[in-house]
């Protein structure tokens, strides 16, 4: 244990995600050493983030407005829709310069042991966008292991009555990883092979 | 494995239940990154030869090779999959951490994950089953004949998840429920094995035995089970 505000430090840093207590003492003795300078950036980066960066109100990407830019795009394809698990999937999408059309941002995927069910993320939302029939193909670009195959099954029976075209990610991308770290061209290739889910 | 959690970067804590060391947990390393070359081996519901060795504060997995697949199919049905998950759930949570061999329970588990995967019966049926003789072997064994209290002679009419089962008129406490007989049967067919019987139920019986099989497994965990609300019957 260090003393008041330097272990407050390790603390807070120790909550962020991937970040043990280890890496948060680390990391708190490289501030504690850091220019004066880098240290005002970091803690004004921080603080604007969280005043100005929100959800897109369409699709529940980050957003600096109302909507992100690809939904204030007019040249995007408003016939396609990507349904994704966070805001980092549709950057490793959007890397790979395949799709034209839009995103929708679930905010995670359906993890019972979590506590995490439909209800807990933008289901209803994703509902609502394709109430009328603009969008016709519905792509499931859910991470490639098994909560995010669960999500995509869940998705495909709530989606297959309203007569749209669902397609799931080719095979090709390796089971068990995450989205975000498949090289773009293999997320391309899964994109240019996504294939209809029929029964 | 029962269950996976992000560490770091690319890393995973994985949770385990094994044959000879009960439940325990691991890191895999690199596994979410695309090119590891554990692939989905290290996914809920896989079943796995393991080697594992021993790190500074969490064993590290070395080496996996699948016995059974069982991620694939049941991740494919989303019945299946929620019946699975609390199944798993169950396990973690009437098996102790780095203790005793668990072997019930493990040979449970395989048994009760190899009938989801190949749609033997009704997925809601493999999980009450399940989970009423998981609850046996952890020691809370539900009396469906006899009175859990005095043990006279069944059948009785009356359930009470806190006293251990049926009860008879005379040790009947208030707020247990009167399930109908047929409920009675099925549940005392899924603890033993019956499957003819099981199967031969009717909804009603199947919705009001589920609901009591919950009842009485939230009864005997200390916090109530995170997945069962999301099980999709
Ligand atoms: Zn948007
Ligand atoms: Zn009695």
């Amino acid at each position: 244990m260090y003393e008041g505000i330097v272990q407050d430090l390790i603390d807070e840093l120790g909550r962020l995600p991937g970040v043990g207590p280890k890496s948060a003492q680390r990391i708190a003795f490289y501030i504690l050493d850091a220019d004066p300078g880098d240290v005002r950036r970091l803690a004004e980066v921080l603080t604007v983030v969280k005043e100005k960066v929100r959800f897109c109100i369409t699709c529940g990407n980050v957003a600096e407005s109302e909507q992100c830019r690809i939904c204030a795009d007019p040249r995007r394809d408003l016939s396609m829709l990507c349904v994704v698990e966070e805001s980092k999937d549709v950057v490793a999408v959007e890397r790979t310069r395949e799709f034209r059309g839009r995103y929708h941002v679930l905010g995670g995927a359906i993890s019972p042991i979590e506590g995490i069910g439909p209800d807990e993320l933008r289901v209803k939302e994703l509902m609502q966008r394709l109430a009328d029939d603009t969008v016709t193909e519905v792509i499931l670009a859910t991470d490639p292991n098994l909560e995010g195959e669960a999500t995509a099954t869940y998705l495909t029976r709530l989606l297959r009555p309203l007569g749209l075209r669902v397609t799931r990610l080719a095979s090709g991308l390796p089971v068990g990883g995450d989205l975000e770290y498949a090289d773009e061209v293999t997320l391309g290739r899964a994109f240019e092979g996504r294939r209809s889910i029929d029964d | 494995m029962l269950r996976t959690q992000k560490l770091g970067e690319a890393d995973r804590i994985v949770t385990l239940l094994t044959r000879h060391r009960g439940r325990l947990r691991a890191v895999a390393k690199g596994v979410r990154r695309t090119s590891s070359r554990f692939g989905g081996r290290l996914e809920p519901f896989m079943h796995v030869d393991l080697q594992i060795a021993e790190g500074r504060s969490l064993d590290v997995i070395t080496q996996v090779e699948t016995l059974s697949p069982f991620g694939a199919t049941i991740g494919s049905d989303y019945r299946v999959y929620t019946a699975g998950t609390s199944m798993l759930e169950t396990a973690e949570r009437l098996v102790g951490e780095e203790g005793e061999p668990a072997v019930q329970q493990y040979l449970l588990l395989v048994g009760a994950l190899r009938s989801l995967s190949t749609a033997r019966h009704d997925p809601s049926l493999i999980l009450d089953s399940f989970l009423l003789r998981s609850l046996s072997v952890a020691g809370y064994a539900p009396s469906f004949d006899a009175c859990a209290r005095c043990g006279a002679e069944g059948p009785h009419r009356s359930f009470n998840p806190a006293s251990g089962g049926m009860l008879c008129t005379a040790c009947r406490l208030p707020g247990s429920a009167n399930p109908a007989p047929d409920t009675v049967a099925l549940m005392s067919g899924l603890l033993t094995g019956d499957w003819a019987n099981a199967e031969a139920s009717d909804a009603r019986a199947r919705r009001e035995a589920s609901g009591l099989v919950a009842a009485y497994l939230q009864w005997h965990l200390e916090r109530g089970l995170r997945s069962l609300v999301f099980v999709d019957r």
